[in-house]
């Protein structure tokens, strides 16, 4: 079958669309009110951007022409050159606030990181198709991890936190590749434990551990019987504890919350202890899992002060302090997200239209045709614009997930998960943080984004699946 | 490849994973664009800076047009940070007159946001305000020099004429209280503080124009909002003409050096009034700019109280000059005629009870009593009014005396005037229940009243009143109410409560016979004696008062207009603690009077103004009798 028929041309139609979004957008977020100058002067972003985009083609052009095949012959030598890059440049690497994770060359500058993504993407694909790898087996998950852990423990010593995140987003492939659910459910745990424990306090925190432990042994272990003996054993202490406060007047030296610290406390003493004791009575060494996680939890929500104070460093502390709403700071940590909000938000339903933003043409918002460049689309197309262009993104990604469902080897699917899993982080936190969901991680919108590294990078990482999905027929 | 199905499902877990995200996403989207308005707003506060334009001020003339307030540029100094460079601080701070600490002190002062809120090193700083003359002078030739520095031009209100400070009035920054009140004014502006600059303020501010400028994050201008479209122009406030004549007040400031009290002449036939001083007095240009603050309160303090409008706040016992109304009273109400004469033996007696008199025994009618200003006759005028039982059968001396109170009402007693101008007294002219109230009866006797006849007792008045007082009588029987602004530009005329005459209860035929004995007074009586001489050529028709004080020495006043047929200028001279009306009250009026009248002053009368000018009554200010 020939290339044209194979090629999804539905994908690369959505990529067009995307790129030329990106662009005219960035013209418009790097736009002055008074020289107003042309989309195409190369002295300016979108006139750089459009030259990105046309050595992108020969990019594209590049890469579908080699043959899929060479690929997964490349891909561990590709890997390691790209993590020697990366192990380079925490040396060589010119200092950009702290950060060093640019390469000069002579004019240019590249970002190794960008290119860790489909490097890392192919070694991964690489992995799990080779002979014998079986996920489940935990000596191949080690390596699995290895294979992702590596490059971000070099863009974290490039002191890019941000790029490095990025890299997790491929649990979900893991997921998908038979590991347990567990584990999301653990790590969705984590976050809850740390978001309400900061807000909230600990009696919250101690309320819900409990039922995340029951959670676990319905959901994981499908055991109905001691699922609802602990839900009701848990449910049954909490109304009496709240009866018996309703009731008994406590002298005012007791609060209310150092009493209910107690009660959490050996409920949560009494799930795990329950576990253990399920563990030696049933014999099943799950339990012992889910016993473990229950204790976890608890030990998590007691160092999260300390690892808030001690570990985190003071700016990522103060943009944590911000999301969560506990401090104001519109000046410091707070600027950047008040400014996108107040830009997107004075978009309005239907925007100001395009090249008549206030905000973003003023400078107000930081990084406006880098990482905070969805405010322009917010503020000058309004809410049909930005949730549009939400929408867009949604049907893109959805699109590879059923490309990477339909590849017949496992080399290409579980690539094609990689670059979902990555396109979706991108988009997610990219927009999150902007509106102020997620805390300030600065990494790009695919496609939309000023520069030529991530443009080429996206381009790559995505060309390279739309050929081994164009080659899918094809035995190997 | 074999397929797990079971794993295959999970490609739905992570599907709608992203589907949520993107969901909670656009949910959010529609919370901060459609549903919230604060984002809106905030933005606005972000981009556009309404730049105030401010209008010139109305500026203030006299009488003959003669400018007496304007608008003077003043240079503040400014200075942009970021723009500083190599700067030669020893230069600038020799160029600028102050020390090298003063210089350090202010620039940490400025950079310091504690300080200093919304200081932005790309913005405008107030570096120092109001430069002098001479300092600017030094500045701007060097401005070259100083990279980052600018000079801005602000106006502020300047005097011609070192008079009339009360009058003028002067302006400050506004309060909190103004703010609130009047969406007008925002912090910093100026109003006028007192004076007309006070009671005019809505004509003489104008009306503001504004600007809106782009700006961006870092506070810097990048022009104006659609080339301007927005924009509103300033519209500049309405002149105003005064009726004061700045010569005549000038000089007669100066009759009033050194003693304290107020002189007021006004042009009977239309209640201008002409000259208004309230003495001590002090220079308008004292408060204006930086050294506003400490001079207001050196005056504030000063023990003169220069800042007290005499003119017009201060409630003095009128004296003799009340006798006129006296007789007027007397002649409507029909107890005494033009030829009743009344007796005095050395004064008002009856029973036990004695007012006195300083001119003997005699009886007189009521010209030449009002001529020799005869405590006596009075006493037995205000005696037959309030014991006139055939015109007032029932409670006599109750109705009476309501009746009494009406007729110096309608003179312009008793209540305020009503001059543009802020801080007016009413002064005091009691009524029947004011005496039941202290004598503690209804049933109290005329007689123990009997000295409001010669206007001392509870009566109080105004220099201004006893002014229009005079006017009334030049007018025969009506007054308009004194006024000091005759035109405002722009607008068609003064408001209609200075143009509608105020006739007072007494017929016009009665004034007659008064103005014959203030005549009298000049050419014979009173007004003529103590050595004045009468100013030549110049009907003079007058009435002196020794103002009896139980704080001190008397109060020397006098009352007059000239000349005697179609009046033009009435006045009042009140000197505190000068003793006879005769002394000094009398020579400064009738010398204004002159003055207005005849342009200068007669060689003969020319060594009294020279004494007047000269003489000094402040020793006396606490010095009892």
């Amino acid at each position: 079958m020939s290339f044209f028929k194979t090629f999804d041309w539905f994908t690369f139609l959505l990529y067009l669309i995307l790129v030329v979004l990106g662009w005219y957008t960035i013209n418009a977020a790097s736009y002055d009110f008074d020289e107003g100058a042309s989309i195409f002067d190369f002295a300016r972003p979108s006139g750089k951007q459009a030259v990105w985009f046309g050595l992108a083609t020969f990019l594209i052009v590049l890469i579908l022409c080699i043959d899929a095949k060479t690929y997964m012959g490349i891909a561990p030598y590709l890997y390691i050159g790209v993590m020697f890059l990366l192990f380079l440049t925490i040396f060589i690497g010119t200092n950009i606030n702290g950060s060093h994770s640019w390469i000069k060359i002579g004019t240019f500058s590249i970002q190794p990181a960008e290119f860790g993504k489909f490097s890392t993407s192919l070694m991964l694909a690489w992995l799990f198709s080779q002979y014998g790898f079986r996920f489940t087996e935990f000596t191949d998950f080690l390596k699995a991890c290895f294979v992702i852990l590596l490059p971000v423990g070099l863009i974290i010593l490039q002191n890019e936190t941000g790029s490095a995140l990025v890299y997790f987003s491929l649990i979900l492939l893991f997921y998908r590749q038979g590991m347990s659910g567990v584990v999301l459910w653990v790590g969705f745990c984590f976050v809850l434990i740390f978001v309400l424990g900061l807000i909230y306090g600990e009696a919250l925190v101690l309320f819900l551990i409990p039922f995340m432990v029951i959670a676990m042994i319905y959901g994981f272990m499908d055991d109905r019987v001691n699922t609802w003996r602990m839900l009701g054993v848990v449910v049954a202490v909490n109304l009496l504890y709240y009866a018996l406060r309703h009731w008994i007047d406590l002298p005012a030296s007791i609060s209310k919350y150092v009493v209910y610290r107690w009660v959490g406390l050996s409920l949560c003493g009494g799930t795990i202890l329950y576990c253990l004791w399920l563990t030696l009575y049933e014999r099943v060494r799950k339990y012992l899992v889910v016993g473990i996680f229950a204790f976890a939890f608890l030990g998590f929500h007691f160092s999260v002060d300390y690892a808030f104070d001690h570990i985190l460093q003071e700016h990522q502390r103060g943009r944590i302090e911000v999301l969560l709403g506990l401090k104001e700071d519109l000046k410091g940590a707070g600027y950047n997200v008040n400014q996108a909000k107040i830009a997107i938000g004075s978009g309005g339903l239907s925007g100001k239209g395009y090249l008549q933003g206030t905000q973003t043409k003023l400078s107000y918002v930081p990084e406006q045709e880098t990482d905070f460049i969805f405010c322009t689309v917010g503020e000058e197309q309004g809410f049909v614009g930005s949730a549009s262009l939400l929408l867009l993104y949604l049907v893109f990604i959805i699109r590879l997930i059923v490309l990477a469902e339909r590849q017949r080897n496992i080399f290409s699917q579980v690539y094609g998960y990689c670059v979902t899993c990555i396109f979706f982080f991108h988009v997610a936190i990219n927009v999150g943080m902007v509106i102020g969901y997620v805390p300030v991680i600065g990494i790009p919108l695919p496609f939309f984004s000023y520069g030529g590294s991530s443009l080429w990078s996206f381009t790559i990482l995505l060309f390279i699946f739309l050929k081994l999905d164009a080659s899918r027929i094809e035995r190997y | 490849m074999q397929r797990n199905y079971k794993l295959a499902n999970r490609r739905f877990v992570i599907g709608a994973l992203f589907i949520i995200v993107i969901i909670l996403y656009i949910v959010r989207l529609f919370n901060l664009q459609v549903v919230d308005e604060k984002y809106k707003i905030m933005a606005n506060d972000n981009a556009f800076l309404t730049q105030t334009i401010y209008p010139s001020r109305g500026i203030i003339y006299d009488r003959q047009m003669r400018e007496l307030v304007f608008n003077q540029p003043a240079y503040d100094l400014l200075v942009t940070m970021r723009n500083v460079k190599n700067l030669d601080t020893l230069d600038f701070c020799k160029t600028l007159g102050i020390t090298k600490e003063v210089f350090d002190d202010r620039m940490a002062e400025i950079r310091d946001r504690r300080r200093n809120r919304g200081y932005s090193s790309y913005t405008q700083q107030v570096f120092s305000t109001q430069l002098t003359d001479e300092v600017f002078a030094r500045m701007q030739e060097a401005m070259y020099r100083f990279e980052g520095f600018e000079l801005r031009p602000r106006t502020i209100r300047q005097y011609k004429y070192s008079i009339a400070p009360l009058i003028l009035g002067s302006i400050r920054e506004v309060n909190v209280n103004e703010i609130k009140k009047d969406d007008y004014y925002k912090r910093g502006d100026f109003v006028g503080d007192f004076g007309v600059e006070k009671s005019y303020e809505k004509y003489l501010r104008g009306e503001k124009g504004k600007a809106i400028l782009l700006r961006d994050a870092h506070s810097r201008i990048l022009g104006h909002y659609e080339d301007g479209k927005y924009d509103q122009d300033p519209v500049a406030g309405h002149d105003l003409v005064l009726t004061i004549d700045a010569e005549l007040q000038q000089y007669a400031e100066k009759l009033m050096k050194n003693k304290i009290g107020a002189l007021v002449a006004i042009e009977p036939s239309t209640g201008e009034v002409l000259a208004m001083v309230s003495s001590p007095t002090f220079d308008p240009r004292l408060l204006v700019g930086h050294a506003r603050a400490r001079n207001y309160q050196e005056l504030f303090l000063n023990p003169y109280k220069p800042l007290f409008d005499r003119a017009i706040s201060a409630a003095y016992p009128p004296g003799s000059t009340f006798k006129p109304t006296q007789g007027l009273i007397g002649l409507q109400e029909g107890v005494i005629s033009q030829y009743t004469s009344l007796p005095c033996s050395g004064g008002f007696v009856f029973g036990n009870f004695r007012m006195g008199c300083h001119d003997g025994e005699a009886a007189w009618t009521l010209a030449p009593a009002i001529a020799t200003s005869c405590n006596g006759y009075f006493g037995w005028c205000l005696y037959r009014v309030l014991t006139n039982s055939r015109k007032y059968p029932k409670q006599t001396t109750l109705t009476a005396f309501e009746a009494w109170k009406n007729y110096m009402v309608s003179m312009g007693y008793g209540y305020r005037l009503g001059i543009d101008l802020p801080g007016e007294s009413r002064g005091f002219i009691p009524n029947p229940q004011y005496y039941s109230k202290n004598f503690g009866t209804e049933n109290w006797s005329p007689v123990s009243i009997i000295s409001i006849s010669i206007g001392q007792g509870e009566i109080l008045a105004t220099p201004l009143q006893i002014a229009n007082l005079a006017a009334t009588i030049a007018n025969r029987g009506y007054y308009f109410v004194p006024h000091l602004v005759k035109e405002i530009s722009g607008i068609e005329q003064i408001p209609d409560t200075f143009l509608q005459p105020h006739k007072t209860m007494v017929a016009p035929k009665n004034y007659d016979v008064v103005v014959e004995g203030m005549r009298q007074a000049a050419t014979i009586g009173t007004v003529r004696t103590a050595g004045n001489l009468a100013p030549e050529g110049i009907e003079l028709c007058g009435k002196t008062g020794t103002a009896q004080n139980p704080h001190g020495r008397d109060h020397s006043v006098f009352m007059g207009f000239a000349p005697r047929v179609s009046p033009r200028i009435a006045v009042c001279c009140y000197v505190e603690n000068a003793g006879f009306g005769a002394t000094f009250a009398v020579p400064i009026g009738s010398l204004v009077i002159e003055k207005y009248l005849n342009d200068t002053i007669s060689e003969r009368r020319k060594p009294m103004e020279e004494e007047m000018m000269n003489a000094s009554t402040l020793m006396w200010m606490d010095v009892y009798k």
